[in-house]
């Protein structure tokens, strides 16, 4: 069985977002990861590899400095790792980035294909439903269980009060949420592996099946009008009195505002 | 983007009125209220999308809350959600009637139903917005560039809500939206409704891309559902543990509101996931928001920001929460929050 992983590399915004004097953010303070979806997706490809000795290929769209989340995929146990990178696809939105992406993986075999649910930059969750539509193959979201059934997937599809059970014919793509199962660790040996593993670079020429006209800002059907960091509204009063007289300011404001 | 398409060829603002065992979604309704206003600034009309199986029973309601015409697609294979089926419902909907914007709620079907219509029909598509107006594109005019009329501008977080992007799509149609449940206002139900019925099926020949589900299991929700509370009581990992959440829920029960809960609690298995409001939790846009034990990362304020008031109870007096709230209080939600239930027991009781 053979798989494809799309990975990507995020800043992380969990707990350790950085902002600059004037308020705007910091990005080049914040750590860059590899998105965590996506990394419960590579986690459940390596549990196939374990079982049924699946080859594992992880494949991002990035900068060049994307290449170090490659290293780590080759360092939990991926096989082979592929660099999407070319000045021509800056700037993708959703569409132009799966568009390029199903072009990558037209030159690969695959009997299936995870990405991550969402990345938590963008938090869009479209990227992986997208590659699947240019592709032409079924596509399950919000996995939360995957196990094989011969040539078939059965995953465990989560709805907001409820999952489906769904099985579908290989090949197929799933878009995998954090909860799958709990990402394994890097081994030495692996991290010592990795940094000899040849990561294999695709551009432009590489994409099969791709128009010109799909790529980058230029092929991106959204376009950005207004960017900004999020103003917030101003904080209030902000009182420190003993809990009596917490109470009774509380209760000022709740009949001030004629909530009770 | 390669689509040729005439621009104008495209009228009308579509909403994919989502339905599960035959009950709209409340996200949809939430929609068709946006899409009256979207409607009335380009001199339009609003349409909803009905897909399911034998879901023609709930056309008066979508009719009560705005659409002026309602296409439907009801056939045996849309029984249940599945991506192919309503993606091939959907885009063939959109290639038969050419709608100028199509807004489809930011749920997990939407989410997942959202981005193959997209790409199936060629058009961007804009994800969780919370906003929606419609304007010139760009913003300015720039002397190299048209200026384009009329165009949706959609606005929506990203960056775990640390930035906010305006963004359109001014050469390609539809334009689609996804839009958060929560944010967009339904208007007041329409007694004796008028609209236009359509049905419309496109036939469903079974391919490859159809899956097959082998079962369906609910999950055991509680009743309520804090996005429709007027008050909500939300607690963090400053309660200290979940034998705490009792002094919350009975100043819920006194005020007439509802407890949820911060991802953190959502975490450590206190509360059920249902009951979280933030960015990965929902979002809710209550009277009253009083947060206690709740630091406020940025994750949970991207979810109860747009409450009319907010008040923050922590021992913390540096906690990010009290930058959003309208009334802080530093303190010990232990001594405070049972004093302040007391209080307005007997205040309740002097009034009886």
């Amino acid at each position: 069985m053979k798989i494809v992983v799309c990975i990507k590399q995020v800043p992380d915004t969990k707990g350790g977002v950085q902002f600059n004097p004037d308020g705007t953010l910091n990005r080049g303070a914040m750590l860059a990861i590899m998105n965590p979806d996506d990394k419960a997706g590579l986690e459940a490809a390596l549990r196939l590899k374990d079982k049924y000795e699946a080859e594992v290929t992880v494949l991002t769209m990035g900068l060049p400095k994307a290449n170090d989340i490659l290293v780590e995929a080759m360092a939990m146990g991926a096989d082979k790792a592929i660099l999407l990178t070319d000045r021509v696809l800056g700037g993708a939105d959703t569409w132009a980035t799966s568009t390029s992406l199903a072009g990558a993986i037209r030159n690969l075999e695959y009997d299936l294909i995870i990405t991550g649910r969402q990345a938590i930059d963008g938090d869009t969750a479209q990227v992986g439903p997208q590659i699947s539509e240019h592709l032409g193959i079924p596509v399950i979201s919000y996995a939360e269980k995957l196990e094989i059934d011969g040539g078939s997937v059965v995953v465990n599809r989560q709805y907001e009060d409820r999952h489906h059970v769904i099985k579908a014919k290989m090949p197929c793509l799933i878009t995998a949420l954090a909860e799958l199962n709990e990402p394994r660790y890097m081994t030495p040996g692996g991290i010592f592996d990795a940094y000899d593993a040849e990561i294999i670079t695709y551009g432009r020429v590489d994409l099969i099946d791709v128009d010109d006209a799909d790529l980058g800002l230029k092929g991106s059907p959204t376009k950005i009008a207004k960017a900004s960091d999020k103003v917030r509204k101003g904080s209030g009063e902000q009182v420190n009195l003993d809990a009596e007289a917490s109470v009774g300011y509380i209760l000022e404001k709740l009949t001030e505002k004629h909530i009770i | 983007m390669s689509q040729t398409v005439n621009l104008e060829e495209y009228k009308g603002v579509f909403v994919f009125a989502q339905q599960v065992d035959n009950k709209i979604n409340g996200v949809s309704l939430e929609l068709l209220g946006k899409a009256k206003d979207l409607a009335k600034d380009l001199n339009t009309d609003v349409t909803a999308v009905l897909i399911g199986s034998e879901v023609k029973d709930l056309i008066k309601k979508l009719a009560a809350y705005g659409a002026d015409r309602i296409i439907v697609v009801d056939d045996p294979e849309l029984k249940e959600y599945k991506t192919e089926p309503y993606t091939h419902a959907l885009a063939s909907v959109i290639n038969e009637y050419k709608p100028e914007i199509v807004l489809v709620g930011a749920t997990a079907i939407g989410r997942d139903l959202g981005p193959t219509v997209s790409a199936r029909v060629k058009t961007g598509l804009t994800a969780d917005c919370t906003q929606l107006d419609i304007g010139d594109f760009p913003l300015v005019k720039l002397a190299d560039k048209e200026q384009k009329r009329n165009q949706l501008l959609m606005t929506r977080p990203a960056f775990g809500g640390n930035t906010i992007a305006t963004i359109a799509c001014p050469d390609n149609r539809p334009q689609m939206a996804t839009v958060r449940p929560g944010v967009m206002q339904k208007i007041e139900k329409i007694e004796n409704p008028q609209a236009k019925i359509i049905e419309f099926n496109p036939g469903f020949a079974k391919n490859d891309k159809y899956v097959d589900i082998l079962d369906i299991v609910k999950s055991i929700l509680d009743t309520v559902d804090i996005m429709d509370a007027k008050i909500l009581v939300s607690g963090g990992r400053g309660l200290g543990g979940p034998e705490n959440f009792h002094v919350l829920e009975e100043l819920a029960a006194v005020l007439g509101g509802e407890v949820s809960c911060s991802r953190a609690v959502v975490d450590a298995g206190w509360k059920p996931k249902d009951l979280q409001v933030g960015q990965t939790g929902k979002t809710v846009r209550p009277n009253v928001y009083i947060a206690i034990g709740i630091s406020g990362a940025i994750q949970h304020v991207a979810g109860m920001e747009e409450a009319d008031v907010i008040f923050a109870i922590n021992k913390d007096e540096t906690a990010p929460i009290f930058e959003v709230a309208d009334y802080g209080i530093v303190g010990d939600y232990k001594k405070i929050v049972p004093m302040l239930t007391e209080r307005l027991k007997s205040a309740a009781a002097a009034e009886a």
